[in-house]
């Protein structure tokens, strides 16, 4: 594909000056047909995807597209880099997510950095090493063979004596190497960074607030905005005076096509500036709203996509014995980071350079460019630290605002969106339909699966089960949904609808154990053949200290057990609760999750990912809804949209199942996605009450516990 | 309405002469290039913005600058002491107690507070003092540990 703000190999080598430079261009073409089946329809670049540099000085540098927002790929990219170069951690620097600077990228989501940009850094640093061990074999005049790497000196095996530093071999030397398949990589037996756990290499900062995220950018003369947004999705800007604030001292007003912003030296004298500014909006009617929606994507869903059809499903029905057909519904989440969308940009020369709290900056320099009406090659987007993404921070309207402003004001200028604007613009995880018709014979084996997913998506419906008459009909993916389906724009959330697909799927296989009387893990073991489901499933029973009972037991306290496929990862989840029958508060007491990712990295990087997962999880199981009139978001605020807490967090226990052979999956989402089906099939095992709807609250469990 | 406001700031004296009605957390932030403090909210309920005022945790976002008149002020740049971390920025760095960093400074500050007036928390005690303090990354496990590991150790106070 053709990027003109891509940053070519030319003009990085004379950027960096001197030394060694290592250019990747791998193919993916596995891993692009997995993206396609995710339903991606963004190219990924097949051309150049990392760069290495071992400066004339000795010090390496890895420059990458991605960005660090908390899933600990600088320090995991970084092991790589090292491991396969044959240094220690700390000989290493990354830059990351500098469009000036980094080779392009298609954005860190997906769980994709491991998998995808991985192989890549670890081709990239592999063939340094032959580029430095073949530059060592000339200066000490002996075959490559003969030579060992060790912490960066490359020695001859046989007298250690005689040896020569990587930053030796590299003075002077102006050298590009463009790796065009993969390099050979090191075995796991042969690890010595990879594999383990280091600190994490943003630890320090982050504990000591050196960190440094967009909103902490400081630029001379700078200038707080706060633009003026509307009350409702669809609104009209109608009329609008901003009289009284431009005649506050200190306060500049930008009214230009259609932005409105006030803007100060001091972010509270431009909020009280905004307060000042009478505007009046249209609103449409709210034909839709947190209660009719789901009727509503039932009506909007169009025309069905089929990602999996076998068998015959009519037929199929007429030779079960006992068929179950259930509905399931989900609601909008909002993403929610600490960390609101925030940019600062300075434009000047006919180029803007924007700081920026994004998932995507060469995405967000594209948008930028388009939207200023600029070549790409003059915006530049450099991402600090990002406060949490979980797939929210990918648009960016908030760095074309700040850009937009820097450039008619003159000045650098950040704009920071308070919290009730984080919630208004985001992006929330679609609600979701999900019907489900199955069916079983005589023995217990699974017949039928007919399965019908409105607003979601596809990701997280693959029937991994043995199930010879099926059907997976997708109405309206995310990103491709009719116009109209959603009142307001829904983007990908954390493992994108895979949390509401398996809520649905892992409930209804639930359902059937228990309508046949058998042990919920016996019925999943029974009725699949795959290994690696096999092996999460018996790794969760042995963690969790599984007793074979069938559901449910109706003691108060329950026990259930998920399991699913994510990012090229298996992940199976027990979870023990307690119910309040008095009140229908659910509390969740422990989380056991076994996952089988291939070759791990960063064991412990993993496993924060996968205790992040349950625990916030636990939020869009139990409490977490936005609640809606047609466009207007009625939650805005941390009061009413409750995020999980301390007091919610149960004892998690988390099992690496071991896999070296298989390449490294994905990490950051797959642990998420079997949170409301394992903690609503624990709910049935403790009262006999099943959940058909996302969240779980309190007021809802109740009235079903009334109606038992 | 400008007035002199001489407060303590990670030990050290400031003046400034500014309006008091200005909240503390864009004064850090803005005036004193202290960007530790972090916006999350502007309603006192997420606590990523949280500073120390006389020993115990504040929001600051909630807290107007006059009212900081002669007191003391903590930061998370002034908890560590000749270049040495405080026990719980070790804890929470070697337990991993973080993960996108935005909500740290609030929770190790939050926790420096709970543990001046509490130097040896039950867990439960634990939980209900970080109780407000959100993280969106759902790293409270390893948070958790950090700080019951310095609790456990000496009551997490260096002074």
């Amino acid at each position: 594909m053709t990027d003109l703000s891509r940053i070519n190999r030319r003009q990085f080598v004379a950027l960096v000056g001197g030394g060694i430079v290592v250019v990747v261009s791998v193919s993916f073409a596995d891993l692009w047909d997995a993206l396609e089946q995710q339903g991606r329809q963004r190219g990924y670049p097949e051309d150049v995807n990392a760069y290495l540099h071992i400066a004339a000085d000795g010090k390496v540098t890895l420059y990458s597209g991605k960005i660090e927002m908390g899933q600990g790929i600088m320090t995991s990219l970084t092991q790589m880099a090292a491991e396969e170069l044959g240094v220690s951690l700390d000989a290493v620097r990354i830059v990351m997510g500098d469009t000036a600077l980094c080779p392009w990228d298609m954005g860190t989501f997906g769980s994709l950095t491991t998998r995808m940009f991985g192989p890549a850094v670890r081709a990239a640093a592999a063939r340094a090493r032959l580029i430095l061990t073949d530059l060592a074999a000339q200066r000490l005049g002996v075959a490559r063979d003969a030579l060992t790497v060790e912490n960066g000196v490359v020695y001859l095996a046989t007298d250690r004596s005689r040896h020569v530093s990587y930053g030796d071999l590299a003075r002077g030397q102006k050298i590009t190497h463009t790796v065009d398949r993969q390099a050979v990589l090191r075995s796991a037996r042969q690890f010595a960074v990879m594999g383990r756990s280091p600190r994490r290499l943003d630890g320090v900062d982050k504990v000591t607030g050196a960190a440094e995220y967009a909103g902490d950018v400081r630029l001379p003369g700078m200038l707080y905005a706060r633009v003026l947004h509307p009350p409702a999705h669809g609104a009209t800007l109608t009329r609008v005076d901003t009289a009284a604030a431009g005649a506050m001292p200190g306060v500049t007003v930008v009214n230009q096509d259609g932005l409105v912003a006030t803007l100060a030296a001091d972010p509270e004298l431009a909020e009280q500036a905004l307060q000042v500014v009478k505007a009046d909006f249209t609103l449409p009617p709210a034909n839709v709203d947190t209660e009719s929606i789901f009727d509503h994507l039932v009506r909007a869903g169009g025309t069905p996509n089929t990602a999996d059809a076998a068998g015959d499903l009519a037929a199929a029905r007429g030779q079960c014995a006992q068929t179950f057909e259930t509905t399931y519904y989900n609601g909008y989440v909002a993403h929610a980071p600490i960390e609101p969308h925030t940019a600062v940009a300075d434009a000047k020369d006919g180029k803007v350079t924007v700081w920026s709290s994004t998932q995507g900056p060469f995405s967000q320099q594209a948008t930028i460019a388009r939207e200023l009406g600029m070549a790409p090659e003059n915006v530049r987007v450099i991402t600090p630290y990002v406060g949490g993404g979980f797939g929210g921070k990918v648009p960016g309207l908030q760095a074309v605002e700040a850009a937009r402003l820097a450039r008619i004001t003159g000045k650098p200028v950040q704009v920071a969106w308070t919290r009730a604007e984080e919630f208004f613009y985001d992006t929330f995880r679609p609600a979701a339909v999900i019907k489900i018709a199955s069916g079983v014979d005589a023995a217990g084996k699974l017949m039928l699966w007919d399965y019908q997913v409105y607003g979601a998506g596809a990701r997280g419906s693959d029937v991994f089960y043995d199930v010879p008459n099926r059907s997976v009909r997708v109405y309206g993916e995310w990103g491709r949904a009719p116009d109209g389906m959603h009142p307001f724009a829904v983007g990908p959330w954390r493992a994108p609808a895979a949390n509401s697909n398996r809520f649905a799927a892992e409930q209804h296989v639930d359902i059937m154990a228990a309508a046949l009387r058998v042990d919920p893990l016996e019925f999943r073991l029974k009725n699949t053949k795959d290994p690696r489901m096999l092996g999460v499933l018996r790794a969760v029973a042995d963690a969790s200290r599984w007793t074979p009972a069938a559901a449910p037991r109706k003691t108060g306290k329950g026990r259930g057990l998920a399991c699913g496929i994510d990012a090229g990862t298996y992940v199976a989840h027990v979870a023990d609760v307690s119910v309040d029958r008095a009140t229908g508060q659910i509390t969740v007491e422990r989380v056991v999750c076994a996952q089988d990712m291939g070759l791990v990295v960063n064991p412990d990087g993993a496993r924060m990912q996968m205790e992040g997962c349950i625990a916030m999880g636990l939020g869009y199981a139990l409490r977490e809804e936005i609640h809606f009139e047609g466009g207007k978001i009625l939650d805005r605020s941390f009061a009413g949209y409750r995020l999980p807490r301390f007091s919610w967090i149960p004892t998690i226990e988390t099992v690496l199942v071991k896999n070296d052979d298989l390449a490294p999956q994905g990490g950051g989402e797959p642990a998420i996605i079997n949170m409301g089906a394992v903690v609503a099939n624990a709910l049935f095992d403790a009262t006999g009450v099943r959940m058909h709807r996302l969240p779980m609250t309190p007021e809802r469990v109740l009235a079903e516990i009334k109606r038992l | 309405m400008t007035a002199t406001i001489r407060f303590r700031l990670n030990g050290k004296a400031v003046t400034l002469n500014t309006d008091p009605d200005r909240t503390l957390l864009w004064v850090l932030r803005t005036d004193l290039s202290l960007t530790g403090a972090k916006y999350g909210c502007g309603e006192g309920l997420c606590g990523a913005c949280t500073v120390v005022l006389d020993g115990r945790a504040v929001r600051s976002c909630q807290v107007r600058l006059g009212t900081v008149q002669d007191k003391e002020v903590t930061t998370i740049e002034g908890l560590a002491r000749n270049g040495k971390l405080h026990p719980l920025q070790e804890a929470f760095e070697e337990h991993g107690g973080f993960q996108c960093g935005y909500c740290t400074p609030g929770m190790i500050l939050s926790a420096y507070a709970m543990l001046l007036a509490n130097p040896h928390p039950t867990r439960a005690e634990v939980r209900s003092g970080m109780e407000l303090n959100l993280c969106r990354c759902a790293a409270h496990q390893r948070i958790l540990a950090a700080i019951e590991a310095v609790a456990g150790q000496k009551g997490g106070t260096d002074d």
